[in-house]
Parts: C-alpha cells; sequence; structure tokens
C-alpha cells in the first residue's frame, strides 16, 4: 500500500522497492510469460472485436445502473435475497457488521473480494469481535502478514517459496517444507476446518445479472463455492458497476477476462448463484443470503464524461501485467488499494486524492495498459487527466506552473533555447554531449549523457536547405518539434533529403510553430496546453497542405489524438483540429504508404541495425511496419529486440522526477539492444534517441541510434 | 484430409489441457464400472494427497482423522445407477452414499455426478447444483467423476444462454466447471486441488 507524505517519500519508498531482488525477477518472468500465453488464449479469437463489445455493452449498462439495481433487487428478492445499496465504504461496512450481528455470526470465511479491500472490510469485522480468514490462497498468506495485496488477480506475486513456508511454519507450530505443492495442500487442509465452522460467507461478485437476480463469481480454487455453500448465511459484495442487464454481457466477459488476466481460456470454476438456495446449516434449510451493491463514488463517476469509462473496468488486472514501472517495483507501491493503472484512476475516486497524488505522477504515459484493457479503457490519458484535477484542485506546482508559462510563449521558450545553446559552450567540451556539468545539480540524473543543443537550428537551417518545387502534386507541412528544431535538427534535414528525392512534393516548415505541448499534459497544465495546441494550429494553416509530416513519434501521436480530445466541448475548434489532426501523419508511414518509397530508391552496403518502436508510434499510432519496411527496403539487415516495443523510459518529464526507474528502464532497454548483435539502431522518436544515445555514451559503448529518416537519407541513390 | 473435430472430439481435448481425465465410455453401467474402479485403485491412503500428509496445526490434523473408510458419493443420481453401484462397490469394501455430505467435511473419496451440459470450446462442464449435497460433493471429494453425455455438448457458453436464464428464474446454484481445482498463488507455479477436488474425470456418455 503507497501511503507516502510527499513526492520525495515516495521516491525513497520506490527506491526501496527497486531493491528488492526477488520481486523484481518474478514480475520481469511474469511479464515475458504473459505474453505469449495472453496471445495463445486468444489464438482464433477476435480479441478487438470482443473488447468493442464489452465496452460497448458496459458503456450501456452504466448510463442505467439505477435501473438495473432496481431490476435485480426485485427479482432478487423474489427468489429469497435481501439486497442493499450502500452509499459509502462506511456504509458498507455497517451493513454487513449488522447482518453478521443479526444472525449471531461469530466467524466468517471470505473468498477473494478487491471491493472488500476497498472498503477494509476485514479490518470492520474485527473491530466488531468477529473472526475472518480469507480462503483464496494469495489472499490468505497476506491476511497472515497483515498486507494488502499486489496484484489484482495474483495477490500474493510479490512473495517466495521461502517466505510463504515461514510464514505457514509459524501459523501450524511445524517446520514446514518449501515445496510449493505441500504448501498448497497444508493451506487446503488448515483452510477446511475454518469452512466447516464458518457461521457467515463473505463473496465478492464478478457480475449481478439484473434480468435474474444472480451473480457469478469467477475463481480458480473453488473457494468460493465452499465460501457460499458451507456457512448459513452468505454475503456478496459487489460494486455497483457490476451489474449487467442478462447473462448474455457476463459470457462475453467471462470469454475475455481469464485470457487477459492470466491467459487462461477460462478459470476453473465460475459460479452463478440465484436467490436463497437449500443449506442444511441454516435454521429453515434456506440460506441467508444478501447482496450489497457498493457505490462509493462510482455513481459520480458514471455522471463525469470523461471518467465514466473508468467503470468499464473487468478487475482483469492486465494494465498491471504489461506495464513497465509495476514490472520494477510491484503493486504494493503502484497502487493504494488497486493496482496498476486502473489503480492510479481508481485511487483518486476510491481513496481520494490524497492517495492518488504522487501515484498518478508515476505514469510514462507508454500506452502499454491501453493496449491490454479488455473494456478499452484509456488508461494513459485518465491518468493525466487526475494529475491535472489535482493541480487544478490543490493549486500548481511552481516549476510546473512556470514550464506551462514559457512553452506557451514561443518567442520567450526559443529565445530562452538560444542563450542556453551559448550557455553550455563550457560544459560541452566540444562534443554533442554535455560534459563537466556541476554534478550536485544532477545526482540522480548521471545514468545517461544528455544532448548539447545544436549550434544551429533548424528553423534558422531551413531558407538554406528549402527544395525549390515548380510543379507541387502534394503539399507537406513539416512539424519539427522541439527537440528535433534545437538539439537534432541533422534528423529533419535527413528527412527533408528523403522527402525530396520524390519529385512533386512541395514542403514548407511554417516558422510559428512551437512545441506540441505533450510536455504540458504530462505535467498536469492541461490549460497551457490547450493555448499551446491553439498557437500551433494558427501557425500551421492546415488548409494548405495535404499531409503534416512529423519525425516525433511522441508529437505526431499528440498531434493526432490529444489536440481533437482538448478540444472536444467548443464545436468551431474541434472542427478547425478535425482539418488539423487529419493531416498529421509520421515520417515513416510518409515515406511507406504515402510516397510509396522501396527498394529502388535506396543502395549501399549491408549493414546490421536493430530497432526501438517508440510508445507512441506503435500504441500511440498503431505504426509497426511501415519503419521496419523502410529498414529493409534500405539494405539494412534488420535485427528484432527482445520486448522492442517496451518504453526506452524516456517519457518526458517523467524521467527527470522519476530518474531511479527511467534508469532501470534504459538498462534493460540497452541489454535487449545489445543481445541482437547488431551495433546500431534506429527508431523514429528524438525522446528515445536522447534517451538511448545518452545511455550508450553513458556506458561508454559504441552503438550508433539514430532516426529512421538517417539512416534512409545516407542510403538514397543519388540522381 | 484435415477435418474439423466434431464438438465431443473437441470437448475432449479442451478438457483435457485444462488436466481434466477424459475417457468415452457407452453406457451408465460401464460408467460405473468406470467409478468402482477407480476407487479400488486410489492408493490406500490417498487422502495423503490432499495434504494429511504435511505438518498440520492440532485443529487441521483432527479433521484428517475423521476419515475411516473409502466413500463414494453419487447424490442426485437415479436409484437404478446407485443401487449398481452400491452392488459394485459393496464387494470390493468402498461405501456409497447420496447424502450427508456435511458429516463427511473430513473428505471423501469420490463424487459421481451428471453433468447438464459441456463447453466444447472450453472443455468446461455445467454442473447444476443448487441441491446442496451435490454442491458439497463436488467440492470436498478428492476425485470428482461427471458423466456427460455426448448430445449435451454445446459449442460455447452462448449457446447456453436461454437455457440458463431460465434455470436462474428462481433459486439456483450452477457451476461451471472446467478441470480440478488449481492454483498458482506462490510463485506463479501451477498447484492442483487447493479447495476442491484434485482430479476431475469426465465420462463423456456416448448413444442414448
Amino acid at each position: 500500500m503507497q501511503d507516502a507524505a510527499n513526492l520525495k517519500d515516495y521516491r525513497k519508498q520506490l527506491r526501496e522497492a527497486l531493491e528488492n531482488e526477488f520481486q523484481r525477477q518474478a514480475l520481469d518472468k511474469f511479464a515475458v510469460a504473459y505474453r505469449t500465453s495472453r496471445s495463445n488464449a486468444f489464438a482464433g479469437i477476435d480479441a478487438p472485436e470482443l473488447i468493442a463489445e464489452i465496452a460497448a455493452a458496459k458503456d450501456a449498462a452504466v448510463d442505467h445502473l439505477p435501473e438495473l439495481f432496481e431490476e435485480f433487487k426485485r427479482h432478487a428478492e423474489a427468489a429469497g435475497t435481501k439486497v442493499h445499496w450502500a452509499a459509502t465504504a462506511h456504509d458498507a461496512n455497517e451493513i454487513i457488521g449488522a447482518i453478521a450481528k443479526e444472525n449471531g455470526v461469530r466467524t466468517v470465511v471470505k473468498s477473494k473480494s478487491m471491493t472488500a479491500e476497498e472498503i477494509h472490510l476485514n479490518d470492520h469485522l474485527e473491530g466488531q469481535g468477529l473472526e475472518v480468514t480469507e480462503t483464496d490462497l494469495g489472499e490468505w498468506i497476506i491476511q497472515l502478514r497483515h498486507e494488502g495485496p499486489s496484484h489484482m488477480v495474483m495477490p500474493a506475486i510479490h512473495l517466495s517459496r521461502y517466505q510463504v513456508a515461514d510464514l505457514f511454519t509459524e501459523v501450524t507450530h511445524k517446520q514446514q517444507d518449501v515445496d510449493i505443492q505441500k504448501l498448497v495442500k497444508v493451506a487446503r487442509r488448515e483452510l477446511r476446518p475454518k469452512y466447516c465452522q464458518a457461521d457467515m460467507g463473505i463473496s465478492g461478485a464478478n457480475f449481478a445479472i439484473a434480468a435474474t437476480g444472480s451473480i457469478g463469481i469467477i475463481t480458480n480454487e473453488g473457494n468460493a463455492r465452499l465460501t457460499t455453500t458451507l456457512p448459513r448465511v452468505h454475503v456478496a459484495l459487489a460494486g455497483i458497476d457490476k451489474l449487467a442487464p442478462t447473462l448474455h454481457e457476463a459470457l462475453r466477459i467471462i470469454k475475455c477476462l481469464p485470457k487477459n488476466a492470466t491467459g487462461q481460456a477460462i478459470t476453473s470454476y465460475v459460479t452463478w448463484i440465484t436467490g436463497a438456495v437449500p443449506a442444511a446449516s441454516a435454521k429453515d434449510g434456506k440460506k441467508v443470503h444478501h447482496v450489497v451493491f457498493l457505490d462509493n463514488g462510482r455513481m459520480a463517476m458514471a455522471r463525469d464524461p470523461e471518467f465514466k469509462q473508468v467503470l468499464r473496468c473487468i478487475r482483469c488486472g492486465a494494465c498491471a501485467n504489461v506495464c513497465p514501472i509495476y514490472r520494477l517495483v510491484g503493486g504494493h507501491k503502484y497502487g493504494h488499494v488497486y493496482i496498476g493503472a486502473i489503480g492510479l484512476v481508481a485511487t483518486y475516486f476510491f481513496h481520494g486524492r490524497e492517495k492518488a497524488r504522487n501515484l498518478v505522477q508515476n505514469c510514462l504515459n507508454c500506452g502499454a495498459c491501453k493496449a491490454v484493457c479488455a473494456a478499452g479503457i484509456d488508461l494513459p490519458t485518465l491518468i493525466k487527466e487526475i494529475h491535472a484535477r489535482i493541480q487544478d484542485e490543490e493549486g500548481h506546482p511552481l516549476y510546473s506552473k512556470a514550464v506551462g508559462q514559457v512553452l506557451k510563449n514561443r518567442t520567450l521558450f526559443h529565445t530562452m533555447l538560444k542563450s542556453a545553446r551559448l550557455a553550455q559552450k563550457p560544459v560541452t567540451g566540444g562534443t554533442p554531449f554535455l560534459r563537466h556539468l556541476p554534478m550536485f545539480l544532477f545526482k540522480d540524473h548521471d545514468f545517461r549523457a544528455l544532448p548539447a543543443i545544436a549550434d544551429t537550428a533548424f528553423r534558422e537551417r531551413w531558407e538554406k536547405i528549402r527544395p525549390r518545387v515548380d510543379k507541387a502534386d502534394v503539399k507537406v507541412a513539416l512539424f519539427s518539434g522541439c527537440v528535433q528544431d534545437f538539439v537534432y535538427p541533422e534528423q529533419m534535414e535527413a528527412a527533408v533529403a528523403v522527402i525530396a528525392s520524390r519529385p512533386g512534393v512541395a514542403m514548407d516548415y511554417p516558422m510559428g510553430q512551437s512545441c506540441c505541448g505533450l510536455p504540458l499534459m504530462m505535467l498536469g497544465e492541461k490549460k497551457a496546453a490547450k493555448e499551446l495546441a491553439a498557437h500551433n494550429m494558427n501557425a500551421i494553416d492546415a488548409q494548405g497542405f495535404d499531409y503534416i509530416v512529423t519525425l516525433c513519434a511522441s508529437c505526431a501521436s499528440y498531434l493526432k489524438h490529444g489536440y481533437k480530445r482538448l478540444f472536444k466541448d467548443d464545436p468551431a475548434m474541434a472542427f478547425k483540429a478535425a482539418q488539423f489532426t487529419d493531416r498529421v501523419i509520421d515520417f515513416s508511414s510518409f515515406v511507406h504508404d504515402v510516397l510509396g518509397m522501396a527498394d529502388e530508391s535506396f543502395a549501399g552496403p549491408a549493414k546490421d541495425v536493430t530497432y526501438h518502436a517508440p510508445c507512441h508510434l506503435c500504441r500511440g499510432l498503431g505504426v509497426t511496419e511501415a519503419p521496419r519496411a523502410l529498414l529493409r527496403d534500405a539494405g539494412l539487415n534488420y535485427l528484432p529486440a527482445a520486448e522492442e516495443d517496451v518504453c526506452c523510459g524516456f517519457g518526458g518529464s517523467f524521467s527527470v522526477k522519476f530518474p531511479e526507474l527511467s534508469k532501470e528502464l534504459l538498462r534493460k532497454k540497452i541489454d535487449n539492444l545489445k543481445a541482437t548483435g547488431a551495433t546500431a539502431m534506429a527508431t523514429d522518436c528524438p525522446g528515445c534517441i536522447m534517451q538511448i544515445r545518452g545511455g550508450f555514451e553513458h556506458d561508454g559503448t559504441t552503438f550508433e541510434v539514430r532516426h529512421v529518416a538517417e539512416y534512409l537519407a545516407e542510403r538514397l541513390k543519388r540522381k | 484430409m484435415p477435418t474439423s473435430l466434431s464438438l465431443v472430439d473437441r470437448m475432449q481435448e479442451k478438457a483435457v489441457l485444462a488436466a481434466a481425465v477424459v475417457s468415452k465410455v457407452a453406457s451408465m453401467d460401464e460408467a460405473i464400472a468406470y467409478v468402482a474402479d477407480v476407487c479400488a485403485n486410489k492408493e490406500a491412503c490417498q487422502i495423503l494427497a490432499s495434504g494429511c500428509a504435511e505438518p498440520l496445526s492440532d485443529t487441521a490434523e483432527e479433521l484428517c482423522r475423521t476419515k475411516q473408510q473409502k466413500i463414494v458419493c453419487a447424490p442426485d443420481m437415479p436409484e437404478d445407477v446407485v443401487a449398481k453401484l452400491a452392488a459394485l462397490c459393496e464387494e470390493r469394501g468402498i461405501a456409497v452414499i447420496t447424502k450427508g455430505m456435511r458429516k463427511r467435511l473430513g473428505g471423501i473419496d469420490i463424487a459421481l455426478t451428471m453433468a447438464a451440459a459441456g463447453i466444447a470450446e472450453t472443455g468446461t462442464i455445467v454442473v447444476r447444483s443448487t441441491d446442496e449435497e451435490v454442491r458439497l460433493a463436488t467440492m470436498v471429494a478428492e476425485t470428482h467423476i461427471a458423466v456427460l453425455p455426448a448430445g449435451a455438448v454445446v459449442a460455447d457458453s452462448y449457446d447456453l444462454e436461454d437455457r440458463m436464464a431460465e434455470w436462474m428464474a428462481g433459486p439456483d446454484y450452477t457451476a461451471f466447471i472446467t478441470g480440478p481445482s488449481r492454483t498458482a498463488d506462490i510463485e506463479r507455479v501451477l498447484a492442483l486441488g487447493v479447495h476442491g477436488p484434485l482430479e476431475l474425470h469426465l465420462l463423456i456418455l456416448e448413444g442414448n
């Protein structure tokens, strides 16, 4: 459970988590294995279609939760179930506590429920003098250790067999073997008497079917069946968002959830319970059955146009499985009660700003969670949105406000960059990197060499190099982004050469353009980001061009998707934004798909080159084939690297805020690149180049890191 | 020439992937004989597999001592089936019961049930267990043997929607069961038989 008072303390907790060697290895192994088992599980199934189906069904249900509740209640009560609505966590605890009291309950067994974790139900019941035992193996283990879960589906994934053996030794007062199969059997036998003695069973619910008043529970161990069968009282606790109109929707979710969670085709058990079923232990032979629905902020979320999609979540935990940060630090530091990307969002709503403030900053915006989400939730955007909201509610930090002020004023920003060019002279030592920096300023940032600002910005070179085209078939506006304009102008020059090799393409570089604004979104400065977007849309008159081409994957993805979102509530600007974004295209797609350049355009000796897929290109724009095809067409021998599409750790301001995490991600990336045997790497994003080139430089390894455009330019056939 | 698998073959293939033991039987008599054989051939103290041999706390160990004789339970099975099964088991010293599961929570050897449907896509059986004896039998037994009529196999769970909605019109407890109980909660290492059966045997009953 992440409970740091401020960002500094949070970073300290993260550093401690990084030192947990066992956890890191376990999560690494899982992340790699998960990818394969997930894709095997979905073989032959149209996953995007299934995900779209789930998203649409959830959206429709979220708009009618009160009606669905009434319908559920009517059917469930006709079948002998008592149905409750709890507005808050406190109310839910009180309701369940009261049910225990009126039924003379002394002991409780529970099957896994994240909702019960959310409201800290065990603490409440124990405070009432009840004995509560978790029966899911992982949950029991963490209950005995007085911890929260560290993964939504595998609560004890952070623990080793040795830790479990020690724990069980303590619990049974007998020395336990470290053999996992034996430990599982011990748990089986130790928990069996608990079920036999329990007066009340508490379960969660994966579904609540309004049409029949039924609940559905998904488990592998079967503990939910015992929990709901042996005790005379059964209470199911469910978030109000678990309501579905009919079985139809639930069956779709079942088809997806286990596959997305762990790569299992289906869990061992899916249990459907309707009404008060026969129970020999109950007084009149019928189970005392209650279903408690929890609101706790969900209804407010359902009314929030931006955040209602959070209620689509089916709790598969996949967003944690693919998150590069979760993989480094684990769920106790990457969540409060709910874990992973969804946890960052849910924490704000269910547990408050205090608990969410640090967490939401710890996101690379790499989009891996969004790509894997079983319900198509746009998690990275929502995380940034919450960051912005918290700052709006609490006041913006000085540095973030200052960056906003500078970036939205192009003249000021560019003047500052030019002054920095002069100021850096003493520290570059004539190299393209900043050297001899006073290191006390950069204590935690010494894991990569930072690039120097170029002597002549691209905007200052443009007039000299711009190709003159008499008869233009295609008109292109170049968007450079700050890094390529001021740090890597040679990448832009290479792109101009490649594009100019095709006759009839007129290029323009509108001078008024400035930073795309993504860094401001990363800092939660949404208002300044909006001003900057409007500025760029004015600087580049979209109607005068067929394409707006950018070599920066992050700019491209943000210009394409972010601008539309910024102005969605302003019809006039939304129209303008649509005109603008429809023309935005990344360099590789433009050259490969639009210009159709292929092997006849290039010549040169074979050379091994590996590739890094920028997050904002492969996931942000769904572009995966164009750059690789271009490299091959240019005569390069492309050697795929392991985890090619996993983030390099740059994440813009992320690497400044969380240098320890950025460093670890960069280390992994570099190891994977080296392992290909190549000594050159191509990519499509200057940010990734800054990070990876800086990493190799710091490492002292000779490794060429360049933009795809540069490789293409040097291999252009001379005419 | 490759042919598409029939539903039953697909059911079998997927159930085996989920660690179920699958056989085809031509008649209920064959199924009964199978049950008696499995029970007779179980190790004398098969319950060891469920954890009684491990170092347990005193309370848990006490529960282990409650079991003395090999038991097959067959709740909610037709009377003639139970009678035949009882006759076959008696000569091997095995008790056959149809109720009283709550007194047997220490463990029983085998639960015999009928599956209402099979889902070929995932090798899942659907067991209606509103009868508490069925529910408990299929959870407490070390081995669950289910008889699945071949004609009850459907392609995927979507095909069951209407029937299930009918079942759920009143108090009902229905289970999808796919393979034996399992966990991977410790170091993601798969272990079979956590709270439910250690083994699931599926007897696909062909013909009528």
